[in-house]
């Protein structure tokens, strides 16, 4: 299956049903370190995404276009500070995808665009607890993969692997940047709510590209 | 047209509050509170948004956003970051105190400050406020008197082209915000370094920071061209009781 506009419809789409099944979840990690809203923000965010999908007359050309509208549409609506850096991710991520379907090079570009857009706004380094300790493995994963003559789904894959370890990897971490480092040593033993929704984010791609169907309206 | 400023809190109430204190100040300037967002406390993105639309429909030549804490900053910068490049290059998102910034900015502002003079002025405001207030914590109610120390020792080689008078604050309230910033406001216009009470004439934090009050006295100088008009004129303007005596 080829990663084309109708492919990243499906994965807004994907990834809207998913953060949804995951809210109360998400809702949860955030509680134990953070102020609780990261499941709601992000599940109002992607509704209002579908949304404005739905309100299109005609299909977007590129890929960047549905990018684009997903920065915009996140960084109005999702409170806190994940509007902006989600926001900015897909900014920085729909910058380099001007193209009507993505080769693993442009997977690639996108995955490092959308980590550096989110360290442009957040400035936080891998290590300190944040969504950064998913996408930085993610871009990493993902250069390696294109190195080695991966396809542009297995590039993907390979990302949404990394990023699933990234945020395991956060739960004995101390927070250093963000809200949750208000606590400190405590913590530890939680996962950061950010690199997990970053994980479930990476991963609704590959399951856009590995599955036709088009999950119904959260 | 001046150098707008936006003003973006996590609270509507305060960002109108710091938007008040700085009209105030620099009654010329723009000064548009974009706080708070459509649930309460936090920062929006669509406000942010159309503040800096806004200010620019207007012919702003260029704006300078001044945030409080966290989301702010990342909500403006995101802004910034969506706006066309041409549009992008004319706004300034400086690491500034929020009321403080805010303050100075405007008076730098009403003063004719281009975009990166008056984001420049925010950002020293944070490092002037805290220099000053040590100085003083150390040097107790002398802190006046040790900034006008400084300044005749600089002074001093010179002698005979300093001009020099010394007026007693009439108003009871003294120096305070308001004062400060017409005192500001009448030495930038002389356009002579008059120094007030040892304080940067020109700097309305400087002359708050004296915390001078009623019945004080200043010495007021200045050295070179125009010295003896500028302070006569400065003179004149704290002899005039700022229309609170």
């Amino acid at each position: 299956m080829t990663l084309d506009v109708a492919w990243v419809d499906r994965w807004v789409r994907r990834t809207a049903a998913v953060v949804a099944e995951h809210r109360v979840e998400l809702i949860e990690l955030d509680r134990q370190i953070g102020d609780g809203d990261h499941g709601e923000n992000l599940h109002r965010g992607f509704t209002a995404v579908v949304g404005r999908l739905d309100e299109l007359t005609e299909p977007p050309a590129q890929i960047g276009d549905v990018l684009k509208l997903v920065a915009t549409t996140l960084m109005s609506t999702v409170g806190g500070a994940a509007g902006p850096l989600y926001g900015t991710a897909y900014l920085r991520a729909a910058k380099v995808t001007g193209l009507p379907e993505l080769d693993a090079p442009a997977v690639v570009a996108m995955i490092e665009a959308g980590l550096e857009g989110i360290v442009a706004r957040g400035k936080a380094t891998t290590g300190e607890k944040t969504m950064v300790d998913a996408w930085s493995p993610a871009a990493a994963a993902a250069q390696t993969a294109a190195a080695g003559g991966a396809t542009a789904l297995e590039v993907l894959e390979a990302a949404a692997n990394a990023a699933e370890a990234g945020a395991v990897a956060t739960d004995p971490m101390v927070a250093t940047k963000g809200r949750a480092s208000y606590l400190g040593e405590r913590s530890a033993g939680h996962r950061d709510p950010g690199a997990a929704s970053s994980a479930l984010v990476l991963r609704a791609a590959v399951t856009a590209a590995t599955d036709p169907v088009v999950p119904a309206a959260p | 047209m001046r150098t707008a400023l936006v003003l973006v809190s996590h609270s509507a109430r305060a960002a109108e509050g710091a938007a008040e204190i700085a009209r105030q100040m620099a009654p010329d300037v723009w000064v548009v509170a974009a706080g708070g967002a459509d649930e309460g406390i936090g920062t929006s993105f669509d406000r942010v948004l159309s503040a800096l639309e806004g200010v620019f429909a207007e012919g702003a030549p260029g704006v300078v956003v001044l945030t409080d804490l966290g989301s702010a900053v990342l909500t403006s910068q995101a802004v910034v970051e969506t706006l066309d490049d041409d549009l992008a290059a004319r706004v300034r998102v400086p690491d500034a105190p929020f009321v403080e910034g805010a303050v100075v900015a405007a008076v730098e502002a009403q003063q004719g400050g281009d975009l990166d003079a008056v984001a420049a002025a925010a950002i020293a405001a944070g490092a002037q406020f805290a220099t000053t207030t040590t100085t003083s914590g150390a040097t107790g109610d002398g802190a006046a008197d040790a900034g006008l120390a400084d300044a005749g020792t600089a002074h001093g080689g010179a002698g005979d082209d300093v001009h020099r008078e010394t007026v007693t604050l009439r108003n009871p309230l003294g120096l305070h915000a308001r004062p400060a910033a017409l005192l500001a406001r009448a030495v930038t216009d002389s356009g002579v370094a008059v120094r007030i009470g040892g304080a940067d004439g020109r700097s309305v934090l400087e002359l708050m920071a004296l915390g001078a009050t009623g019945g004080q006295e200043l010495v007021v100088e200045a050295r070179g061209p125009g010295a003896r008009e500028a302070v006569d004129h400065v003179t004149s303007v704290i002899e005039g009781g700022f229309g609170e005596a």
